[in-house]
């Protein structure tokens, strides 16, 4: 009772990444609030997940095994989590920021009538004390995210209802084994009691990987190169790095005509204009053209092997060297970093 | 087929372009400072709903939105657009909502309206990013929901075909109506305004926005009812007061802290391993990135 609960998102009968992630998390917030840690699996054949998902740590793993539950439709998962976190009361449910858990989410959380946070950035366990109603609340989960376009950053809480839902995107929390040799117990649930044929009102037709449109516009995260990054080998490594940030790449007029990138990708005056949270120029020099597309963007990174660059002058930290040195120091960085 | 359609609209302030004036020195929003904006995804939302008025004319649009007596603004860019009427719903009582009272607040509205036969929603406001209120307002209402809709690939009284843009692709599914579809930024992009509709629809009001209007509209207003934008309050919706606003909302903001930007003062950093290093933790820690 009044566990932490993390739901465990499959794909092809793996436990995502997010949701280990979350595991490895929710063991560590377990720990410290003296708490179970409790995980549910649904879908079908489930036979592997245990040995999964238990090394993280898990105490009590819930598998709901039915062919109907894979892949993913939003109100027989949702109905077995209300009907499972109404059973077993955890005080704290997480769930991956991934197109199934901000589907999910919310569903249940409206059924429950508790609090969600969505796209958590850290999780931590503190104190909070209500002055007006006299009341001081005890561990309670703060969800702390970037608010208002990723320019405030807001710790919220939920002092009175429980679950205390939060979801988390892939490869914010660190993915760890807590021992390969854990034992849990696995509860496999009787899906009938949880899900009525009735449930099974949306039919998936078709499902296949296609890659999205660019859309320059929206990307949070904008990595450009210019003439400078030298040729369409050299474009791979903003890929990369656009790739590990979650962004996208962009590039300059020059960089096109010469065939480096796809003209989609030209931001600036004849190109798309753009405001993203992060824009790195790489190899771009900043010729008005260009910088009319780019110049209200929230943070400016200028990497340029000339210290004289006009770009230099909007860029909020300005690099000087060359592309190719350090674009693989940054991927590394980050890397090192995040995880 | 007649389509009696709702598209749920947002009006929010312009996120993504906060200046360096969009910030007080305390570090709280000065939301003055930034334009109030229909949020992008809902205008995504409203072109779908649009195009099968198109399909099928004899199809109505509505626009509902929640917000201070100025969102009907939003209402009167949904009329210039296609929409056939719209209410605003506004009440002290809402003030604090989090998605939560807010889908309440919503789903009692609707509820009140009846009869609908498809909701669509934007995937998410600017605002607060959380994607949660069609979800909610879905679940409130006990209906199906289909997230991340990019386009509708066929519709009949039977069945709807939808294509989503799921996190690792796209996913056709089929359902049957009612149902609330959360609209993707993929999708296609909103029409213009069309001028005839502006000229039609720009004395368009909701009941407050008349106080300070002369006599000769008052009565070319109530001569005309396509002019009269619905309004409704807490007492024209059937609800429990406790559900709405700060009271209703189960999640508590306990602290803001502004990012810092520094001024376009710019650092300036060699391509050596501790530079780089340095910088992408300083980006990590502003949740520039990470
Ligand atoms: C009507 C009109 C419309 C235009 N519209 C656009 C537009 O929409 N978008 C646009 O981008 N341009 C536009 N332009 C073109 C614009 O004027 C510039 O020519 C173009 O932006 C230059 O691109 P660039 O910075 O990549 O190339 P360059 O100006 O050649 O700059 C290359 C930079 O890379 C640096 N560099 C070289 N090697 C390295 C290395 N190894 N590592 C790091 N740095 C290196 C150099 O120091 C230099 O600063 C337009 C021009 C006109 C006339
Ligand atoms: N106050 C509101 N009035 C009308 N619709 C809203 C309101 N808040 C949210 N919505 C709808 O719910 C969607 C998701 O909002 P959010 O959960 O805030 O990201 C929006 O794109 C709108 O379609």
């Amino acid at each position: 009772m009044n566990n932490l609960f993390v739901y465990c998102e499959l794909e092809d009968g793996i436990i995502a990444d997010v949701s280990l992630e979350l595991l490895t998390k929710g063991r560590s917030l377990a720990n410290q609030l003296q708490c179970k840690l409790e995980a549910i699996a649904i879908g079908h054949q489930l036979d592997t997940i245990a040995d999964q998902a238990l090394p993280y740590g898990v105490d009590t793993l819930y598998l709901a095994d039915d062919r109907r539950l894979a892949p993913y439709t939003t109100i027989p998962h949702a109905h077995i989590l209300e009907q499972l976190f109404r059973e077993t009361q955890p005080q704290i449910a997480l769930m991956g920021a991934t197109s199934i858990g901000r589907d999910l989410g919310p569903r249940v959380s409206s059924a429950l009538h508790s609090g969600l946070t969505a796209d958590c950035t850290s999780l931590e366990i503190g104190t909070h004390e209500d002055k007006k109603a006299g009341k001081v609340y005890d561990q309670l989960l703060y969800q702390i995210r970037p608010a208002f376009g990723g320019n405030i950053v807001a710790t919220i809480i939920n002092p009175e209802c429980r679950p205390q839902m939060a979801t988390v995107r892939e490869g914010v929390m660190k993915k760890e084994i807590y021992d390969a040799n854990w034992k849990g117990e696995v509860i496999h649930l009787k899906t009938s009691d949880y899900v009525k044929d009735e449930d099974f009102v949306v039919e998936i037709l078709e499902r296949h990987v296609e890659q999205s449109r660019i859309n320059l516009k929206s990307a949070p995260i904008l990595v450009s190169g210019g003439y400078g990054v030298g040729s369409k080998e050299n474009f791979k490594l903003l890929f990369d790095l656009a790739n590990v940030l979650g962004g996208e790449v962009g590039a300059s007029r020059a960089a096109v005509d010469a065939g480096f990138c796809d003209h989609a990708r030209q931001v600036g005056q004849t190109g798309v204009t753009v405001r993203p949270k992060l824009y790195i120029a790489c190899g771009i020099s900043g010729q008005i053209q260009h910088i009319a597309g780019m110049q209200e963007s929230a943070i400016i990174i200028a990497i340029n092997n000339d210290p004289n660059a006009p770009i230099n002058n909007i860029a909020d930290y300005v690099i000087t060297g060359e592309v190719e040195t350090i674009i693989p120091k940054m991927i590394q960085y980050y890397k090192k970093n995040t995880k | 087929m007649n389509l009696n359609i709702l598209v749920l609209a947002k009006q929010v302030p312009d996120t993504r372009n906060v200046g360096k004036d969009a910030m007080t020195p305390e570090g709280t929003v000065n939301r003055s400072a930034l334009p109030a904006i229909f949020n992008p995804e809902d205008l995504n939302a409203l072109e779908q709903a649009l195009q099968l008025k198109d399909r099928y004319p004899l199809s109505t649009v509505n626009v509902l939105t929640m917000g201070p007596f100025r969102a009907a603004e939003i209402v009167r860019e949904a009329l210039y657009r296609g929409a056939d009427g719209g209410i605003v719903l506004s009440d002290r009582a809402f003030a604090g909502s989090d998605t939560l009272a807010t889908s309440y607040a919503l789903s009692s509205a609707i509820r009140k309206m009846g009869n609908i036969d498809i909701i669509f929603c934007g995937r998410q406001a600017i605002d607060g990013d959380t994607a949660q209120v069609g979800p909610q307002v879905a679940e409130k209402l006990g209906w199906k929901q289909i997230t991340y809709a990019e386009t509708i690939d066929q519709i009949d009284s039977e069945k709807i075909v939808i294509k989503r843009r799921i996190d690792k692709g796209v996913e056709h599914v089929s359902t049957s109506l009612p149902v609330l579809i959360t609209v993707n930024g993929s999708a296609a992009e909103c029409r213009p305004r069309n001028a005839k509709r502006v000229m039609k629809y720009k004395y368009a009001r909701i009941p407050n926005e008349l106080q300070n209007s002369n006599e000769d509209y008052i009565s070319l207003y109530n001569s005309r009812d396509f002019l009269q934008i619905g309004e409704w309050c807490v007492r024209d919706i059937d609800c429990d007061l406790n559900e709405l606003g700060l009271s209703g909302s189960p999640t508590k903001v306990k602290k803001v802290e502004n990012v810092v930007f520094q001024a376009k003062e710019s650092k300036t950093l060699s391509s050596s391993d501790s530079d780089i290093e340095s910088l992408m933790i300083e980006l990590i820690r502003q949740h520039t990135i990470g």
